[in-house]
């Protein structure tokens, strides 16, 4: 198989100096494909995330962008190099207005980067309408596509989601999910940590299950579904 | 009815006025301590310290335009040196910042290490002002002293209240205006404003943006300098330059940013006027304007005057201890203390 486009290799480590915590992770996703990442609370999924986004040491292992390894940049470097990432927690700017929000996201371009913001405002409409109202007067729902609206407007080459649905109706999570579908149909790979593993894995090309910072099982989403172990410990039955 | 226009023109004389002009500078003073606490995140103990150096600056260089015959009309020379001064201050906090706190930046030290090493700061400004300008009294306001001088204004209305303006208050409310203005339009409009704001907000997603977050921190210094500048220069002008003065000032202006909520450059800014009002009232003899208004039977005896001018400091520390008992995050919703 070729190389993925974005690859946490093996990683192993933790917070600051404190114990390892991931233990030979490996999470990577292809051109053009989702990726989800699923598994109990505390498993280590956010942890992975920020690993290979460059939040925290990553002692042995390596994290690949397009071939090119990337294990010792700074997270600033790696959103020049055109990542993008939501974390599960303060991920927007709640002071700032909805289109401020978009546009620090857009801070490190140069350009004119107004027809990525039309472009964020075509595909979640009610941030348009919100467009000047502080984003932390938003519900739960609207500020995760602040969130996802400001990682997009740097126009990166793969997004990195940590529960993007995280306390959201599932009627929103439904939208969401097709959204979400729709950055991927645009050509940019999306790696993504989700708690609703069942609907998650439906769209995933490619799965993988965390237990303990350990990966458990990978496989494609159809795989890991049909997997009668995993449905037995991680999807209820 | 003259009696009514007399009690409104002794109130707005020896009330509304000072508190106005004090209140501006209260307010330039904890919006610079606002933001350091918003984006720096730790409470500036040397920022009094800082409007003494910033007002020491403008003197200098005052006395050195005075010296080549340079004035500015009918207004003081001090303006005109405003800006060399700001340059100065702005880059000796630069320098504080490159040799001081960035290293317990880099180290990512609790706050409360920043406050103490800002207190360092503090008692080292204070010595290098007070070695270089002296400890004593020194008023370098020139120019016209009154807008409006209580003789004239009497001899204008008939009435039996002079009300005098004089120019270094109109300056001082004129000059907080602009500053101001000028302020909230970087802070909401640019490019760089926005970014302090975000910074300020969250830090990770800042990071996460590419917000350079030294950049941030050089601006804001910046701001700061012009900030601590402008007020120091425009109460030494009102009343006059003292070192230790603005050693005392940080209580008030303290009790400003955290009464309007610190963090909060809107809450600086009402805060200062809050507890500017609150003193000036509670200190200022108010038989004068009750002794118009009340009939005669009525006419308090005492000056009714609910605090000595010598406990002024008290009103700040009264209202400081109540908006940390009922409402730590201030009245616009500050960071919590
Ligand atoms: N900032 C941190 N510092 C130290 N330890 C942390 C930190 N964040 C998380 N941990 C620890 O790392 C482990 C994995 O946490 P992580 O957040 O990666 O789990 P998760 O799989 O994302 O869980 P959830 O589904 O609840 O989001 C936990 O034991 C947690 O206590
Ligand atoms: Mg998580």
């Amino acid at each position: 198989m070729s190389e993925p486009f974005l690859i946490g290799d093996t990683m192993t480590g933790g917070y600051g100096k404190g114990p390892d915590i991931l233990h030979d992770c490996t999470i990577a996703v292809n051109p053009g494909e989702i990726a989800v990442i699923v598994g109990p609370n505390g498993a280590g999924k956010s942890t992975a995330m920020k690993a290979v986004f460059g939040m925290l040491e990553v002692r042995t292992g390596s994290v690949r962008l397009d071939g090119e390894d990337i294990t010792s940049l700074s997270p600033q470097d790696r959103v020049i190099k055109g990542m993008g990432f939501v974390p599960q927690v303060r991920n927007i700017f709640t002071s700032l207005t909805v289109e401020e929000n978009l546009e620090m996201g857009a801070f490190i371009r140069k350009d004119d980067f107004k027809d990525t913001m039309a472009q964020v405002y075509d595909l979640f409409p009610i941030l348009k309408e919100k467009r000047l109202q502080a984003a932390g007067e938003l519900s739960g729902g609207q500020r995760q596509q602040v969130a996802v609206g400001r990682a997009l407007m740097t126009q990166p080459k793969v997004l990195m989601l940590d529960e993007p649905t995280a306390g959201v109706s599932p009627i929103v999570m439904d939208e969401l999910f097709d959204r979400i579908i729709e950055v991927a149909r645009t050509g940019i790979p999306i790696l993504m940590v989700e708690q609703n593993a069942r609907q998650a894995l439906e769209i995933a090309d490619k799965g993988y299950v965390l237990v303990q910072g350990r990966n458990a099982h990978t496989g494609t989403g159809k795989e890991l579904l049909a997997d009668e172990e995993v449905r037995r410990s991680f999807l209820g039955g | 009815m003259t009696d009514f226009l007399n009690a409104l023109v002794a109130l707005t004389n020896f009330v509304i006025v000072p508190g106005m002009a004090y209140g501006a500078q209260l307010a330039l003073g904890a919006l610079g301590v606002t933001l350091i606490y918003g984006i720096l995140r730790f409470s500036n103990f040397a920022h009094g310290d800082t409007m003494a150096f910033g007002a020491m600056a403008t003197i200098f260089i005052t006395w050195t335009f005075q010296a080549w015959g340079i004035s500015f009309g009918p207004l003081p020379t001090a303006i005109l040196a405003l800006p060399f001064a700001i340059m100065i201050t702005a880059l000796v906090l630069l320098g504080t910042d490159r040799v001081v706190y960035r290293f317990y930046r880099r180290q990512k030290s609790d706050p409360v290490i920043l406050v103490i090493v800002s207190m360092g700061v503090m008692f080292i400004m204070n010595g290098i002002v007070r070695f270089m300008i002296g400890v004593g009294d020194i008023r370098f306001s020139d120019g016209e002293r009154f807008i409006i001088s209580a003789r004239d204004f009497k001899a204008a209305t008939g009435l039996k209240e002079g009300l005098a303006i004089k120019t270094t208050q109109g300056i001082t409310i004129v000059t907080a205006i602009i500053v101001v203005a000028i302020l909230f339009w970087f802070l909401n409009k640019t490019r760089t404003g926005k970014s302090m704001r975000a910074f300020s907000d969250n830090e990770d997603l800042a990071l996460l943006s590419g917000i350079n977050p030294e950049r941030v921190v050089m601006v804001t210094w910046i701001i700061v300098g012009a900030l601590a500048t402008v007020a120091g220069t425009l109460y030494g002008l009102d009343k006059s330059f003292k070192p230790f003065v603005y050693l005392q000032l940080l209580l008030p202006i303290f009790a400003a940013a955290i009464v309007g909520g610190l963090g909060n450059p809107l809450g600086a800014i009402v805060g200062g006027f809050i507890i500017a009002f609150a003193e000036v009232t509670i200190t200022y003899p108010l038989k004068k304007v009750l002794g118009y208004l009340l009939p005669e039977s009525l006419e308090p005896d005492g000056l009714v005057q609910l605090l000595s001018t010598d406990y002024k400091f008290a009103v700040s520390f009264v209202i400081l201890l109540i908006v940390l008992l009922v409402k730590p995050t201030g009245i616009f919703k500050g960071q919590s203390v």
